[in-house]
Protein backbone atom coordinates (compact mmCIF):
# COMPACT_ATOMS: atom_id res chain seq x y z
CA UNK A 1 0.00 0.00 0.00
CA UNK A 2 1.51 3.70 -0.98
CA UNK A 3 2.20 5.48 1.87
CA UNK A 4 0.67 8.78 2.21
CA UNK A 5 3.62 11.01 2.08
CA UNK A 6 4.94 8.79 -0.99
CA UNK A 7 2.65 10.77 -3.36
CA UNK A 8 4.74 11.06 -6.49
CA UNK A 9 2.96 10.38 -9.83
CA UNK A 10 -0.56 11.04 -8.18
CA UNK A 11 -2.63 13.47 -9.76
CA UNK A 12 -2.61 17.32 -7.95
CA UNK A 13 -3.68 20.72 -8.56
CA UNK A 14 -1.75 23.65 -10.01
CA UNK A 15 1.58 24.21 -8.36
CA UNK A 16 0.67 27.11 -5.85
CA UNK A 17 3.47 29.87 -6.63
CA UNK A 18 3.22 31.57 -3.84
CA UNK A 19 6.24 32.34 -0.98
CA UNK A 20 6.11 33.03 2.28
CA UNK A 21 9.34 34.65 4.39
CA UNK A 22 9.97 32.00 7.09
CA UNK A 23 8.61 33.23 10.70
CA UNK A 24 11.55 33.16 13.13
CA UNK A 25 9.39 30.17 14.97
CA UNK A 26 10.11 28.11 11.65
CA UNK A 27 13.76 29.23 11.28
CA UNK A 28 14.03 27.81 14.80
CA UNK A 29 12.82 24.39 14.12
CA UNK A 30 15.57 24.18 11.44
CA UNK A 31 18.12 25.21 13.40
CA UNK A 32 17.05 22.73 15.91
CA UNK A 33 17.17 20.06 13.48
CA UNK A 34 20.53 20.98 12.36
CA UNK A 35 22.48 21.05 15.96
CA UNK A 36 20.73 18.06 17.44
CA UNK A 37 21.95 16.06 14.10
CA UNK A 38 25.40 17.90 14.08
CA UNK A 39 28.10 15.10 14.52
CA UNK A 40 29.32 16.25 18.05
CA UNK A 41 25.62 15.47 19.53
CA UNK A 42 23.97 13.21 17.06
CA UNK A 43 21.05 13.67 19.42
CA UNK A 44 18.67 12.67 16.68
CA UNK A 45 19.08 11.66 13.11
CA UNK A 46 16.55 13.08 9.35
CA UNK A 47 16.18 9.74 8.83
CA UNK A 48 14.36 9.53 12.56
CA UNK A 49 12.23 12.87 11.56
CA UNK A 50 11.27 11.56 8.26
CA UNK A 51 10.15 8.17 9.58
CA UNK A 52 8.38 10.28 12.35
CA UNK A 53 6.38 12.54 9.87
CA UNK A 54 5.68 9.82 7.52
CA UNK A 55 4.03 7.88 10.62
CA UNK A 56 1.37 10.73 11.21
CA UNK A 57 -2.10 10.24 10.02
CA UNK A 58 -2.19 11.52 6.65
CA UNK A 59 -5.14 13.93 7.85
CA UNK A 60 -2.30 15.48 10.19
CA UNK A 61 0.03 15.36 7.95
CA UNK A 62 -2.19 17.27 4.91
CA UNK A 63 -3.42 19.76 7.79
CA UNK A 64 0.13 20.40 9.36
CA UNK A 65 2.20 22.80 7.81
CA UNK A 66 5.99 21.83 6.53
CA UNK A 67 7.45 23.18 10.11
CA UNK A 68 4.27 21.82 12.47
CA UNK A 69 5.34 18.43 10.60
CA UNK A 70 8.98 19.04 11.46
CA UNK A 71 9.10 20.31 14.99
CA UNK A 72 6.25 17.15 16.30
CA UNK A 73 9.39 14.61 14.61
CA UNK A 74 12.08 16.60 16.65
CA UNK A 75 9.84 16.37 19.78
CA UNK A 76 9.35 12.55 18.91
CA UNK A 77 12.50 11.35 17.76
CA UNK A 78 13.55 13.31 21.12
CA UNK A 79 11.34 10.81 23.07
CA UNK A 80 11.80 7.92 21.40
CA UNK A 81 15.56 8.74 22.00
CA UNK A 82 15.04 9.18 25.96
CA UNK A 83 16.40 13.14 25.45
CA UNK A 84 13.56 14.06 26.96
CA UNK A 85 10.26 12.95 28.26
CA UNK A 86 6.68 13.76 27.33
CA UNK A 87 6.18 14.62 31.20
CA UNK A 88 8.60 17.11 31.34
CA UNK A 89 7.86 18.33 28.25
CA UNK A 90 4.31 18.23 28.89
CA UNK A 91 4.86 20.72 32.01
CA UNK A 92 6.66 22.74 29.69
CA UNK A 93 4.55 23.41 26.71
CA UNK A 94 1.87 23.90 29.47
CA UNK A 95 3.93 26.62 31.14
CA UNK A 96 5.35 28.28 27.89
CA UNK A 97 1.12 28.65 27.27
CA UNK A 98 0.50 30.12 30.54
CA UNK A 99 3.03 33.08 29.92
CA UNK A 100 0.62 34.34 27.21
CA UNK A 101 -2.11 34.58 29.80
CA UNK A 102 0.08 37.11 32.18
CA UNK A 103 -1.80 40.65 31.86
CA UNK B 1 22.96 38.95 -4.86
CA UNK B 2 26.58 39.94 -5.76
CA UNK B 3 29.63 38.66 -6.13
CA UNK B 4 30.84 40.63 -3.20
CA UNK B 5 28.17 38.72 -0.85
CA UNK B 6 30.13 36.29 1.57
CA UNK B 7 30.13 33.09 -0.08
CA UNK B 8 31.50 30.94 2.69
CA UNK B 9 28.57 29.17 4.73
CA UNK B 10 29.96 29.88 8.03
CA UNK B 11 28.60 32.17 10.58
CA UNK B 12 28.29 36.61 10.10
CA UNK B 13 30.62 37.72 12.76
CA UNK B 14 28.64 41.00 13.10
CA UNK B 15 27.35 41.17 16.54
CA UNK B 16 24.06 39.92 16.96
CA UNK B 17 21.08 41.23 19.21
CA UNK B 18 19.24 38.99 21.66
CA UNK B 19 16.19 39.82 19.85
CA UNK B 20 15.18 37.45 16.91
CA UNK B 21 13.42 40.47 15.81
CA UNK B 22 16.65 42.79 14.86
CA UNK B 23 17.56 40.34 12.53
CA UNK B 24 17.96 42.61 8.98
CA UNK B 25 17.17 39.03 6.69
CA UNK B 26 13.44 40.05 6.14
CA UNK B 27 10.80 37.35 7.99
CA UNK B 28 7.56 37.12 8.46
CA UNK B 29 6.94 38.20 12.55
CA UNK B 30 5.72 35.44 14.67
CA UNK B 31 2.21 36.47 15.03
CA UNK B 32 0.80 38.38 17.98
CA UNK B 33 -2.37 36.06 18.62
CA UNK B 34 -2.01 32.93 20.63
CA UNK B 35 0.56 30.61 20.23
CA UNK B 36 -0.08 27.49 18.45
CA UNK B 37 1.05 24.03 20.03
CA UNK B 38 3.14 23.39 17.70
CA UNK B 39 4.66 27.29 18.14
CA UNK B 40 4.78 26.53 21.91
CA UNK B 41 6.45 22.92 21.36
CA UNK B 42 9.18 24.54 19.66
CA UNK B 43 9.53 26.88 22.53
CA UNK B 44 9.62 24.37 25.29
CA UNK B 45 11.83 21.99 23.27
CA UNK B 46 14.05 24.75 22.91
CA UNK B 47 14.10 25.78 26.41
CA UNK B 48 14.76 22.21 27.72
CA UNK B 49 17.71 21.33 25.35
CA UNK B 50 19.15 24.41 26.32
CA UNK B 51 18.27 24.13 30.68
CA UNK B 52 19.89 20.25 29.86
CA UNK B 53 22.95 21.97 28.24
CA UNK B 54 22.30 20.25 25.40
CA UNK B 55 22.38 23.12 23.29
CA UNK B 56 23.16 27.19 24.23
CA UNK B 57 20.42 30.29 22.91
CA UNK B 58 23.82 31.31 21.04
CA UNK B 59 24.06 28.16 19.16
CA UNK B 60 20.68 28.63 17.93
CA UNK B 61 20.71 32.00 16.69
CA UNK B 62 23.89 31.02 15.33
CA UNK B 63 22.29 28.31 13.30
CA UNK B 64 19.63 30.97 12.01
CA UNK B 65 22.16 32.99 11.14
CA UNK B 66 23.99 30.54 9.08
CA UNK B 67 21.25 29.67 7.14
CA UNK B 68 20.56 33.25 6.32
CA UNK B 69 23.59 33.69 5.21
CA UNK B 70 23.02 31.05 2.56
CA UNK B 71 20.68 32.44 -0.56
CA UNK B 72 20.61 31.31 -4.08
CA UNK B 73 23.81 33.59 -4.80
CA UNK B 74 25.81 30.70 -3.58
CA UNK B 75 24.38 28.33 -6.38
CA UNK B 76 24.45 31.71 -8.99
CA UNK B 77 28.20 32.43 -8.26
CA UNK B 78 28.96 28.35 -8.47
CA UNK B 79 27.41 28.26 -11.99
CA UNK B 80 28.69 31.77 -12.99
CA UNK B 81 32.63 30.28 -12.41
CA UNK B 82 31.06 27.09 -14.49
CA UNK B 83 29.95 29.23 -17.22
CA UNK B 84 33.55 31.20 -17.49
CA UNK B 85 35.98 28.63 -16.98
CA UNK B 86 35.79 25.04 -18.46
CA UNK B 87 38.46 23.75 -16.54
CA UNK B 88 36.17 24.21 -13.51
CA UNK B 89 32.75 23.23 -15.27
CA UNK B 90 34.16 19.82 -15.98
CA UNK B 91 35.13 19.59 -12.06
CA UNK B 92 31.44 20.22 -11.48
CA UNK B 93 30.42 17.86 -13.64
CA UNK B 94 32.58 15.25 -12.18
CA UNK B 95 32.21 15.92 -8.48
CA UNK B 96 30.16 18.48 -7.73
CA UNK B 97 30.94 18.45 -3.86
CA UNK B 98 34.49 18.71 -4.58
CA UNK B 99 34.39 21.72 -7.03
CA UNK B 100 32.08 23.53 -4.82
CA UNK B 101 34.06 23.31 -1.78
CA UNK B 102 37.10 24.97 -3.93
CA UNK B 103 34.68 27.77 -3.54
CA UNK B 104 34.01 27.82 0.16
CA UNK B 105 30.80 26.07 0.51
CA UNK B 106 30.59 22.96 2.31
CA UNK B 107 27.93 20.38 1.38
CA UNK B 108 27.85 18.86 4.92
CA UNK B 109 26.60 15.21 4.79
CA UNK B 110 24.91 15.14 1.53
CA UNK B 111 27.18 15.00 -1.77
CA UNK B 112 26.28 17.24 -5.10
CA UNK B 113 25.62 16.48 -8.04
CA UNK B 114 25.26 19.01 -10.92
CA UNK B 115 23.20 18.09 -13.78
CA UNK B 116 24.21 20.22 -16.84
CA UNK B 117 21.27 21.59 -19.48
CA UNK B 118 22.17 21.15 -22.79
CA UNK B 119 20.24 22.25 -26.18
CA UNK B 120 19.04 18.82 -26.48
CA UNK B 121 18.46 18.61 -22.86
CA UNK B 122 16.71 20.25 -19.99
CA UNK B 123 16.66 18.75 -16.02
CA UNK B 124 14.14 19.50 -13.61
CA UNK B 125 14.59 18.59 -9.23
CA UNK B 126 12.30 17.68 -7.25
CA UNK B 127 12.23 15.26 -4.03
CA UNK B 128 8.99 13.56 -4.01
CA UNK B 129 9.24 11.81 -0.42
CA UNK B 130 9.79 14.92 1.15
CA UNK B 131 11.93 18.22 0.19
CA UNK B 132 15.72 17.56 -0.23
CA UNK B 133 17.13 20.32 -1.32
CA UNK B 134 20.59 21.71 -2.18
CA UNK B 135 19.98 24.12 1.04
CA UNK B 136 24.03 24.98 1.30
CA UNK B 137 23.89 26.29 -2.07
CA UNK B 138 20.40 27.88 -2.55
CA UNK B 139 19.18 28.18 0.97
CA UNK B 140 15.45 27.10 2.48
CA UNK B 141 13.16 25.92 -0.29
CA UNK B 142 10.37 27.77 -1.76
CA UNK B 143 6.93 26.57 -0.05
CA UNK B 144 6.14 25.51 -4.07
CA UNK B 145 8.51 23.01 -3.68
CA UNK B 146 7.44 21.00 -0.84
CA UNK B 147 4.23 21.05 -1.95
CA UNK B 148 1.70 18.19 -2.65
CA UNK B 149 1.41 19.69 -6.05
CA UNK B 150 4.80 19.69 -7.11
CA UNK B 151 6.25 16.33 -6.05
CA UNK B 152 3.34 14.77 -7.04
CA UNK B 153 3.18 16.28 -10.82
CA UNK B 154 6.86 16.75 -11.66
CA UNK B 155 7.44 13.24 -11.83
CA UNK B 156 4.29 12.44 -13.76
CA UNK B 157 4.12 15.47 -15.98
CA UNK B 158 7.08 17.33 -15.98
CA UNK B 159 6.38 19.55 -18.90
CA UNK B 160 3.04 20.61 -17.54
CA UNK B 161 4.66 22.08 -14.42
CA UNK B 162 7.22 23.82 -16.68
CA UNK B 163 4.69 25.72 -18.32
CA UNK B 164 3.22 26.84 -14.92
CA UNK B 165 6.57 28.38 -14.43
CA UNK B 166 6.44 29.82 -17.68
CA UNK B 167 9.03 27.71 -19.14
CA UNK B 168 7.83 25.10 -23.14
CA UNK B 169 10.12 23.21 -24.00
CA UNK B 170 10.15 21.34 -27.61
CA UNK B 171 9.21 17.66 -27.81
CA UNK B 172 12.89 17.64 -29.70
CA UNK B 173 14.13 18.58 -25.81
CA UNK B 174 14.61 15.69 -23.49
CA UNK B 175 13.41 16.48 -19.88
CA UNK B 176 15.12 14.83 -17.39
CA UNK B 177 13.59 14.79 -13.86
CA UNK B 178 15.51 14.48 -11.01
CA UNK B 179 14.24 12.81 -7.80
CA UNK B 180 15.99 13.23 -5.29
CA UNK B 181 15.21 10.27 -2.60
CA UNK B 182 18.58 9.35 -1.18
CA UNK B 183 22.37 10.92 -0.22
CA UNK B 184 22.48 13.02 -3.19
CA UNK B 185 21.31 16.84 -3.50
CA UNK B 186 21.09 18.07 -7.75
CA UNK B 187 21.62 21.52 -9.05
CA UNK B 188 21.12 22.52 -12.53
CA UNK B 189 23.55 24.10 -14.61
CA UNK B 190 21.79 25.96 -17.12
CA UNK B 191 22.72 26.96 -20.35
CA UNK B 192 24.54 30.13 -20.34
CA UNK B 193 22.28 32.94 -22.73
CA UNK B 194 23.45 34.16 -25.79
CA UNK B 195 24.75 37.12 -25.89
CA UNK B 196 27.13 37.09 -22.61
CA UNK B 197 30.24 36.40 -24.44
CA UNK B 198 33.35 38.32 -21.78
CA UNK B 199 30.50 38.99 -19.45
CA UNK B 200 32.37 39.58 -15.75
CA UNK B 201 31.29 36.58 -13.25
CA UNK B 202 29.26 39.19 -11.69
CA UNK B 203 27.49 40.16 -14.18
CA UNK B 204 26.77 36.10 -15.09
CA UNK B 205 25.30 35.47 -11.76
CA UNK B 206 22.91 38.10 -11.51
CA UNK B 207 21.44 35.97 -14.68
CA UNK B 208 21.00 32.63 -12.20
CA UNK B 209 18.04 32.78 -10.40
CA UNK B 210 17.28 30.14 -7.69
CA UNK B 211 14.09 29.00 -9.86
CA UNK B 212 16.66 28.32 -12.89
CA UNK B 213 19.16 26.22 -10.58
CA UNK B 214 15.88 23.79 -9.43
CA UNK B 215 15.10 23.57 -12.96
CA UNK B 216 11.59 25.32 -13.47
CA UNK B 217 12.91 27.66 -15.42
CA UNK B 218 15.32 29.16 -17.72
CA UNK B 219 17.99 31.87 -17.49
CA UNK B 220 16.31 33.65 -20.19
CA UNK B 221 13.14 33.96 -19.24
CA UNK B 222 13.22 34.10 -15.32
CA UNK B 223 10.63 36.39 -14.06
CA UNK C 1 35.83 -0.56 2.30
CA UNK C 2 34.98 -3.30 4.66
CA UNK C 3 31.95 -2.22 5.81
CA UNK C 4 30.01 -1.78 2.31
CA UNK C 5 28.84 -4.35 0.34
CA UNK C 6 30.09 -4.79 -2.77
CA UNK C 7 28.61 -3.20 -6.02
CA UNK C 8 26.44 -5.96 -8.34
CA UNK C 9 25.87 -3.15 -11.01
CA UNK C 10 27.68 -1.75 -13.79
CA UNK C 11 26.57 1.37 -15.06
CA UNK C 12 24.18 0.35 -18.17
CA UNK C 13 22.97 -2.20 -16.45
CA UNK C 14 19.35 -3.36 -16.80
CA UNK C 15 17.83 -3.52 -13.54
CA UNK C 16 14.31 -3.79 -12.31
CA UNK C 17 13.07 -2.74 -8.69
CA UNK C 18 11.58 -4.92 -6.50
CA UNK C 19 7.53 -4.92 -5.98
CA UNK C 20 7.74 -5.02 -2.11
CA UNK C 21 6.03 -3.10 0.38
CA UNK C 22 7.62 -3.70 4.30
CA UNK C 23 5.96 -0.85 6.93
CA UNK C 24 8.96 1.42 8.17
CA UNK C 25 10.92 4.36 6.89
CA UNK C 26 11.64 3.55 2.88
CA UNK C 27 13.12 5.58 0.39
CA UNK C 28 12.29 3.54 -3.12
CA UNK C 29 8.94 5.85 -4.27
CA UNK C 30 5.75 3.35 -4.99
CA UNK C 31 5.91 5.17 -8.57
CA UNK C 32 9.18 3.21 -9.77
CA UNK C 33 8.52 -0.64 -8.00
CA UNK C 34 8.07 -3.41 -10.33
CA UNK C 35 9.77 -0.68 -13.38
CA UNK C 36 12.77 -1.45 -14.92
CA UNK C 37 15.58 0.96 -15.77
CA UNK C 38 19.04 1.12 -16.30
CA UNK C 39 21.73 1.97 -14.37
CA UNK C 40 22.64 5.73 -14.70
CA UNK C 41 25.75 5.40 -12.23
CA UNK C 42 27.08 4.12 -9.06
CA UNK C 43 26.86 7.14 -6.40
CA UNK C 44 28.89 4.93 -3.44
CA UNK C 45 27.86 3.31 -0.87
CA UNK C 46 25.73 4.84 2.07
CA UNK C 47 24.02 3.19 5.44
CA UNK C 48 20.79 2.06 5.05
CA UNK C 49 18.31 5.08 5.72
CA UNK C 50 15.71 2.03 6.64
CA UNK C 51 18.00 1.39 9.90
CA UNK C 52 19.03 4.89 10.20
CA UNK C 53 15.33 6.02 10.69
CA UNK C 54 15.92 3.76 14.37
CA UNK C 55 18.61 4.70 15.11
CA UNK C 56 20.80 1.83 14.24
CA UNK C 57 23.75 1.86 12.31
CA UNK C 58 22.55 0.84 8.84
CA UNK C 59 25.73 -1.07 7.66
CA UNK C 60 27.12 -2.24 6.07
CA UNK C 61 26.73 0.20 3.69
CA UNK C 62 24.57 -0.39 0.85
CA UNK C 63 25.45 0.69 -3.08
CA UNK C 64 23.32 3.40 -4.00
CA UNK C 65 22.63 3.83 -8.12
CA UNK C 66 21.11 6.89 -10.27
CA UNK C 67 18.41 4.32 -12.03
CA UNK C 68 17.23 5.81 -15.65
CA UNK C 69 13.49 5.50 -16.74
CA UNK C 70 11.83 6.22 -19.69
CA UNK C 71 8.71 8.36 -18.81
CA UNK C 72 6.82 6.27 -21.36
CA UNK C 73 7.23 3.13 -19.48
CA UNK C 74 6.26 4.34 -16.28
CA UNK C 75 3.06 6.53 -17.00
CA UNK C 76 0.21 4.70 -19.16
CA UNK C 77 -0.87 8.40 -20.64
CA UNK C 78 2.42 10.11 -20.30
CA UNK C 79 1.99 13.06 -22.70
CA UNK C 80 5.43 14.64 -22.93
CA UNK C 81 8.28 13.41 -25.49
CA UNK C 82 9.23 10.10 -26.11
CA UNK C 83 12.88 10.33 -25.03
CA UNK C 84 12.24 12.12 -21.52
CA UNK C 85 13.33 9.99 -18.57
CA UNK C 86 13.77 10.25 -15.05
CA UNK C 87 16.62 9.33 -12.48
CA UNK C 88 15.90 8.53 -9.31
CA UNK C 89 18.74 7.12 -6.36
CA UNK C 90 18.11 3.44 -5.45
CA UNK C 91 19.66 1.34 -2.99
CA UNK C 92 21.06 -2.18 -4.16
CA UNK C 93 19.19 -4.31 -2.04
CA UNK C 94 15.86 -3.11 -4.16
CA UNK C 95 17.21 -3.84 -7.31
CA UNK C 96 17.62 -7.16 -9.24
CA UNK C 97 18.95 -7.47 -12.71
CA UNK C 98 16.26 -7.37 -15.40
CA UNK C 99 14.73 -10.39 -16.73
Amino acid sequence: MRSHHDMGGLPAGPVARGEHDYAPWEKRVDALMVLLSAPQRRLLRVDELRRNIEALPPDAYDRMSYYERWISAVANTLLQRGVLTADELGRKMTEVESRQEAP
Amino acid sequence: MTADSDIHAHDHDHAHGHDDHAHPHPTRADADERLTHWQAMEIAVRELLIAKGIITAADVRAAVEAMDARTPALGARVVARAWSDPAYRQRLLADGTAAVTELGIEMAATKLVVVENKPGLHNLVVCTLCSCYPRMLLGLPPDWYKSRAYRSRAVREPRAVLREFGTTLPDSVEVRVHDSTADMRYLVLPERPAGTEGWSEDRLAALVSRDSMIGVTRPDNRA
Amino acid sequence: MSDALPARFAPGARVTVRRMAPPGHLRTPWYIRGRTGAVERLCGAFANPEELAYNRPGLPKQPLYRVRFRQRELWPDYAGAAHDTIEVEIYQHWLEPAP
